[in-house]
């Protein structure tokens, strides 16, 4: 099962190695994690995608939330969330074609171009990591040079 | 000093805001070891009324403080200095942390501008503590000093209570700062209490009821809370034979008809077996730990579990449970027996299962092989049982004589006996016994030990007779790593490797050596002399007990193995 968690905490040094470690030293494993200030400066909101099973996930907010400085701790309905990633690509441009054939490519998947060089260009892709994933593949015939990922930043739909 | 009387400021240095903040906290003794970076607090002794207890080690001095914190249940203190100072009580940090007692531990730090440039004598204390401790600060302003101190205790000692850090770097020891000292704070993520759970009550209570062969497994939190007359009441209403866990040995009297004594490993061989036989288990503070329930799940399939504990991350951690009841066991529990009271009658007669119950316990009495010599371990702990006043405190070191400690010493006063059940920490018995004497002066304290446990802190007889805090070492002296061995014996075909301590030291000279008092007792005449002399002497006192080291602690059950698999002696 993987598992959007959505956590506010106290916005000090040393939260980020706690809460990582809680995950290491407990056996859990993070797939994802981004972290930014809140509108508040003394919170900050961490995003954090896992894979386990219900009994896992459930014991992973239990002991996120034993955390003194974890303030709220929930598990996100996907269903009911959204939730996006960021990731820019750099592809490599091997003939005359490639650019414009990468251009609709990420346009059909609402990224933008960036860095256009006669060797390789820049793909910004904001959406779903599965979406992140399915241009990924599609992108890989023509050479991936690198990938940069931000790592999934979720909020919970109102009146869900 | 300056006060300003209006808004109740003080301008004082860090080093005196602590101690005036441990002194607010009621702190009257304060176990630790000097160094360069923690002068600055212990110049301030001079000018307090805290009792600086000193000892060899800063491991000991956590001991220490941990013992004290048991007794007391309130948080014992200790000091260290910067780098090793603080990395030595990292083992006694982690001991109460795997035991859940309050412990307060303050560490001098190298200068604010100096942390972060490997400067002498400067360790990550933080970042190393951070996994076993309930909470750490580390105060970079003078000012921040009494709220981590108020705050500290407060996490130390509420909720699952567990060991808190408080690092102070040595500028902010010296730096003078305008002090308040908080009465009311507020730790937004910290939430120790909770509303008592009377829905998730009344199913136990159902469930109990509806039960054939119901027990109760006592564990450690249930001597954290002092719910010993609570756990009695609903054992008595109910007429349910009570087990506990080896950390919640002597939550229940074992002198009781109900008494079943603790299971686990080297559980009694009665608790274990009726244990296996339950339908229903009322789970009272515990952690359902590999050591008490071996591999459970060849019996739970059948077994209803109610699971009640103060920290909500223990349901389901180890144990998937039928109905939980998070919160204060001992707030749980009396609102359990009024809602008993309502809904049943006492019970007064015995049913079938209470009848089997007594009759396996009678029969384990009866015919427990116990090693044929004068000086075996049952015998041996009988006689000190025999001779030591109930309301006297026990502790262990961690290997067989635990285990046998474990076995063969009925524990009839509740919280009265404390072992390092949960990090099994050898060394920790004898400087525990000094943190437990100090916390209650009054009573005999005896740490029940091994010469291998007994060797990693025994410097600590230092502390003992210098400031005065006479307990008494009883050393099941099999010169040998004794549970070790056992499994030597057992699992590797006596291939003995580094285990004979060939009789070195002499525990009698070494005790004389400290000025304390070394008596060796070869028979059971002389330990009858023994104990009697070292309960009316007046200064610590080693009693030095050769027993054969062959003896192995049984029953036994083996690692990765079911309770119902237990080993009996042959």
């Amino acid at each position: 099962m993987w598992a959007i968690l959505s956590l506010l905490v106290e916005n000090k040094p040393g939260i980020l190695f706690k809460v990582t470690h809680m995950f290491r030293s407990r056996n859990f494993n993070i797939d994802s994690i981004s972290v930014g200030v809140t509108d508040n400066p003394e919170f900050s909101r961490m995003t954090i995608t896992t894979i386990g099973d219900e009994k896992q996930v459930a014991q992973i907010v239990k002991q996120l939330d034993k955390l003194i400085d974890t303030i709220e701790v929930r598990q996100l309905d996907e269903h009911k969330t959204v939730y996006r990633e960021l990731s820019i690509f750099k592809i490599k441009l091997s003939n005359a074609n490639d650019s414009m054939e990468i251009n609709k490519l990420a346009n059909a998947y609402g990224g933008k171009v960036h860095d256009v060089k006669k060797e390789s260009m820049m793909v910004e892709l904001t959406a779903t990591p599965d979406q992140i994933e399915a241009f990924q593949e599609l992108a890989k015939p023509f050479g991936i040079l690198d990938v940069a990922r931000t790592g999934v930043a979720a909020l919970q739909r109102s009146g869900a | 000093m300056a006060i300003d009387l209006v808004n109740k400021m003080e301008t004082m240095s860090g080093a005196k805001a602590l101690m005036t903040a441990l002194e607010k906290e009621g702190v009257k003794e304060v176990f630790g070891l000097p160094g360069g970076a923690n002068l600055p607090m212990y110049d301030e002794f001079a000018r307090c009324d805290i009792r600086h207890i000193l000892t060899r080690h800063e491991q000991s001095a956590a001991h220490m403080a941990d013992g004290f914190g048991r007794v007391s249940r309130k948080p014992g203190v200790c000091f260290a200095t910067s780098g090793p100072g603080a990395t030595n009580i990292l083992t006694g940090i982690a001991t109460a942390q795997a035991d859940s007692a309050p412990m307060v531990a303050v560490t001098g730090q190298v200068p604010v501008a100096m942390i972060g440039k490997d400067a002498f004598q400067e360790s990550d204390i933080i970042g190393m503590a951070n996994p076993v401790v309930k909470y750490a600060y580390q105060p970079r302003t003078a000012g921040e000093v009494p709220e981590a101190v108020r705050k500290g205790f407060f996490i130390a000692e509420t909720g699952r209570p567990g060991p808190v850090l408080i690092d102070i770097p040595k500028d902010v020891q010296t730096n003078e700062a305008e002090m308040t000292f908080p009465d009311e704070f507020k730790i937004r993520g910290y939430h120790p209490w909770s509303d008592p759970d009377m829905v998730n009550s009344e199913k136990a209570i159902d469930m109990l009821l509806s039960a054939e062969k119901p027990v109760i497994l006592a564990g450690g939190g249930t001597i954290i809370s002092s719910a010993f007359a609570e756990l009695q009441a609903i054992a008595e209403f109910l007429m349910i034979p009570v087990v506990t866990t080896f950390k919640g040995k002597g939550a229940f009297p074992e002198n009781h008809p109900l008494s079943l004594g603790p299971i686990g490993m080297h559980g009694h061989a009665e608790a274990n077996k009726i244990m296996t036989e339950a339908d229903c288990v009322l789970a009272i503070g515990t952690r359902f730990s590999d050591r008490s329930v071996g591999t459970f799940e060849t019996f739970e399939k059948r077994l209803k579990i109610i699971h009640m504990d103060v920290d909500p991350a223990e349901i389901g951690k180890n144990q998937t449970t039928s109905v939980a009841v998070v919160g204060d066991v001992r707030a749980s529990l009396r609102i359990m027996v009024n809602l008993l009271m309502k809904k049943a009658m006492k019970k007064t007669e015995e049913n079938n299962w209470l009848k089997h119950v007594k009759e396996t316990k009678a029969y384990w009495k009866e015919n427990l092989k116990l090693h044929p010599g004068e000086m075996g371990a049952a015998k041996i702990l009988r006689k000190l049982r025999e001779l030591l006043p109930h309301q006297s405190i026990v502790t262990t070191e961690v290997g067989q004589h635990q285990m046998w400690a474990s076995l063969f010493f009925d524990v009839i006063q509740p919280g009265t006996f404390f072992s390092s059940t949960g990090l099994g920490t050898m060394g920790w018995g004898f400087p525990a016994a000094i943190g437990a004497k100090v916390a209650k002066p009054d009573v005999p304290v005896v740490d029940i030990a091994g010469d291998g446990s007994f060797a990693m802190t025994e410097n600590s007889l230092a502390t003992a007779v210098l400031e005065d805090i006479p307990v008494i070492v009883f050393v099941l002296n099999n010169s040998t790593l004794g549970m070790v061995a056992q499994w030597q014996r057992t699992f590797y075909q006596r291939r003995m490797i580094g285990v004979d301590e060939k009789h070195c030291p002499d525990y009698v000279k070494l005790a004389e050596s400290y000025g304390a008092q070394g008596i060796r007792a070869q028979s059971m005449d002389e330990l009858d002399r023994a104990i009697k002399t070292a309960l009316s002497s007046n200064v610590a006192t080693v009693i030095d007990i050769p027993i054969d080291p062959e003896e192995d602690v049984l029953p036994f059950v083996a690692p990765g193995t079911s309770l119902a698999d237990m080993v009996l002696p042959s």
